[in-house]
């Protein structure tokens, strides 16, 4: 315990240096700004911003982008509330109280709310997370290639067991984002592989970037486009009354919502840990327990501010939970934090729980970071609420086609190449008509990042077996996770099968 | 085109490219090597098949009619959306297309005006042409974000972005800022 003090002491050194300070500020309130966005949220910002960060060393390109992480899951609230849309999927269920109380207006309650409950959120969810990753971390630096194809196999079964899309499509596109990051040379015999049309720039693979940027900015504002014209700009925008005086008087009241705080917390820390889950499932599912806790249920729905701090804290504190097998285990639990993922390959680091011991600066400064990172979100939030809501004025057609640019100019400048640009217009198209017709991409950009890992675990393992698939049974870690994983694959069509029989025993009823 | 009719063509486009996919993997060996393992191949190989499985499996949800897009008789794009996301669709296309120049069958398509004035047309287009903006914010916003692309990019990171024919205007800017070696 006193070794995890004296570690998470050092990263507040790294943490407080005035250049991360001001990227943790930077980010924030990019995250803010992104999150409050219509559309836009974290995995967004995460993608379209990534290229930016060559201007920094890894220590600083994280922090920026964990504070962003962060500091969109605050703004997210922001356009549920005052526009009753959801800024970000994972602030749906914000909208359910948060806009009754804006038209009541109080949506300087709701702001407030939200702010504080991402803060205690967030800060809880760290303090758990800096808790548990040491040890897992520990326990992880025994896994060998079977375990680390066991842990993949889990977090791919999660999408499928979890996800609740249509399970084809979901097999799908976990499959297609393994075989695209197949693409380029065999590392084992390398030959050249899957050069598509004998195109040779294929040899040098698709980058996990191009597809990220791809459809999560050209495809996700393609998207936002689309459902721009459908509300046909009939929201509007609500009045906040912002005064200290009313700030004050508002976080006092929220005192008496400590144990629905506290309950989001816990529960979408957890829910974030599963890489299937995460914010939004996280959120939703604080939601509805923060309703049957509560002694009025009938309130929810109608401006109880309970319905909008239970969701607030949870996806906070999923988003710190995604980081926790991101940082420990090299898997990631977010789309997002698979960016993240992709982001330390590309500066050069491994993941995994070798970081721990091999980068502690990085690590621990990391996670010394995310507690400022909340402080400063939350001072920015409520000192700047009327300035996140003027974000809100700004017409769509001013912003979309500054966005489109970073996406096309930060596409090119990883890799200085015109093929990387093509691709990724390719994937923004083919992803935004996928999602049309209710593909989950999530689990493809995880398997584009994931890929060239699971496939290395996978020979390896069956090489020293001898090609026997028993290796991933018989371990003592790899088999347990094994079998869950395989439940997990198998649960869809459990309940299948249990539905048909109950159609059956209800027919011949 | 309904959603249903978009659902069927994108399973059998899919379809087709697992096929692709598997074909192009078999060009390594995708079975088993005594002392090296896995053949090179055997990864893509069996996760297209896979892939071709669930393109087979959404084919027969689309018969049954049991997912929700194979359901789904309305428009797959709804009246305006075509002309809103499509034309973007394309402007990017030109616009990219412009950076580099873009040459198709050996036959030149769009002149290789660069980046800069790509992004610049682009911006014209969506600011003053979709977003219907006045004059001056048109004016504003396209010649604001290429200067900013231009100092964020080329100045700080220190990454060129193609210039095409434009490249002789920059090298006075470069000599200014004491980068004429880039």
């Amino acid at each position: 315990m006193t070794e995890i003090f004296g570690l998470l002491m050092d990263g507040f050194g790294v943490a407080l240096q005035p250049l991360n300070l001001a990227l943790i500020v930077f980010g924030c309130a990019a995250g803010l700004f992104i999150g409050a966005m219509p559309g836009l949220g974290s995995v967004n910002g995460v993608a379209i911003l990534l290229p930016l960060t060559y201007l920094v060393p890894p220590t600083g390109a994280i922090i920026f982008l964990a504070a962003l992480y962060y500091g969109a899951m605050y703004g997210g609230a922001i356009s549920s509330i005052m526009l009753g849309i959801p800024g970000a999927s994972t602030a749906v269920a914000t909208t359910f109280d948060g806009r009754p109380l804006a038209k009541k207006g109080l949506a300087d309650k709701a702001l407030t709310a939200a702010a504080v409950a991402s803060f205690v959120g967030g800060t809880i969810s760290v303090i758990l997370f800096t808790l548990a990753a040491p040890p897992l971390a520990h326990v992880a630096l025994v896994f060998g290639d079977p375990e680390e194809f066991a842990l993949m196999m889990l977090a791919f079964a999660t999408f499928v067991g979890l996800g609740g899309d249509d399970i084809a499509k979901t097999i799908f596109s976990i499959c297609i984002g393994l075989v695209l990051a197949a693409v380029g040379f065999d590392t084992v015999s390398g030959e050249p592989r899957l050069v598509f049309f004998d195109i040779t720039n294929f040899m040098d693979g698709i980058k996990f970037l191009v597809l990220a940027i791809g459809i999560y900015g050209i495809g996700e504002m393609l998207w936002t486009i689309e459902e721009n014209r459908r509300a046909g700009g009939v929201s509007q925008l609500s009045e906040a009354t912002v005064t200290w005086k009313r700030t004050v008087a508002n976080i006092r009241g929220l005192l008496a919502t400590w144990k629905t705080m506290l309950m989001g917390s816990v529960l979408g820390y957890f829910v974030g840990i599963l890489p299937a889950a995460g914010a939004t499932p996280g959120s939703l599912m604080a939601y509805g327990f923060a309703k049957q806790m509560s002694k009025e249920p009938d309130s929810f729905g109608k401006g109880n501010v309970e319905g909008v701090v239970a969701p607030e804290a949870a996806n906070n504190a999923a988003s710190t939970g995604s980081m926790l097998p991101m940082l420990t285990l090299g898997i990631p639990g977010s789309p997002t934090t698979a960016i993240l993922l992709g982001g330390m390959v590309l500066w050069g680091l491994e993941p995994g729980p070798r970081l721990f011991t091999e980068q502690p600066e990085f690590v621990w400064g990391l996670i010394a970071s995310l507690y400022a990172a909340n402080v400063v979100a939350l001072i920015l939030n409520v000192a700047f609420i009327p300035l996140f809501i003027w974000v809100l004025k700004l017409p769509f057609t001013l912003l979309a086609p500054v966005i489109f640019v970073l996406c096309l100019v930060g596409g090119y400048a990883p890799n200085q190449s015109m093929y990387d640009v093509w691709l990724m217009l390719l994937f923004g198209v083919v992803g935004y008509l996928m999602r049309k017709l209710d593909y989950p991409l999530a689990p493809a950009v995880l398997a584009v990042v994931l890929g060239p890992l699971a496939e290395r675990a996978l020979r390896q393992s069956l090489l020293i077996s001898g090609g026997e698939v028993s290796i991933f049974f018989t371990r003592a870690y790899s088999g347990p996770i094994m079998v869950v994983a395989i439940i997990l694959l198998l649960l869809p069509l459990g309940l299948m099968l249990r539905r048909r029989l109950r159609g059956v025993q209800a027919d011949s009823q | 085109m309904t959603v249903r009719t978009a659902e069927l063509l994108m399973a059998l486009l899919m379809a087709a490219f697992s096929g692709y996919l598997m074909i192009k993997s078999a060009e390594l060996p995708y079975g088993w090597i005594p002392d090296e393992g896995p053949g090179g191949g055997a990864w893509p190989f069996w996760l297209s098949a896979i892939m071709l499985i669930c393109c087979g499996a959404m084919l027969v949800n689309w018969v049954r009619g049991t997912s929700a897009p194979s359901m789904s008789r309305e428009r797959f794009f709804q009246p305006g959306v075509l002309r809103d996301s499509g034309s973007v669709a394309v402007a990017l296309f030109l616009t990219i297309g412009v950076f580099e120049g873009l040459t198709l069958g050996g036959v030149p398509v769009l002149p290789a005006l660069g980046a800069y004035v790509g992004i610049f047309l682009f911006m014209v287009f969506y600011v003053g042409i979709l977003g219907r903006h006045s004059f001056m914010t048109t004016a504003l916003f396209s010649i604001i974000v290429p200067v900013a692309t231009f100092m964020f990019f080329e100045l700080a990171l220190k990454i060129i972005l193609p210039k095409g024919m434009t490249e002789p205007f920059f090298l006075p800017i470069f000599k200014y800022f004491g980068l004429a070696g880039l």
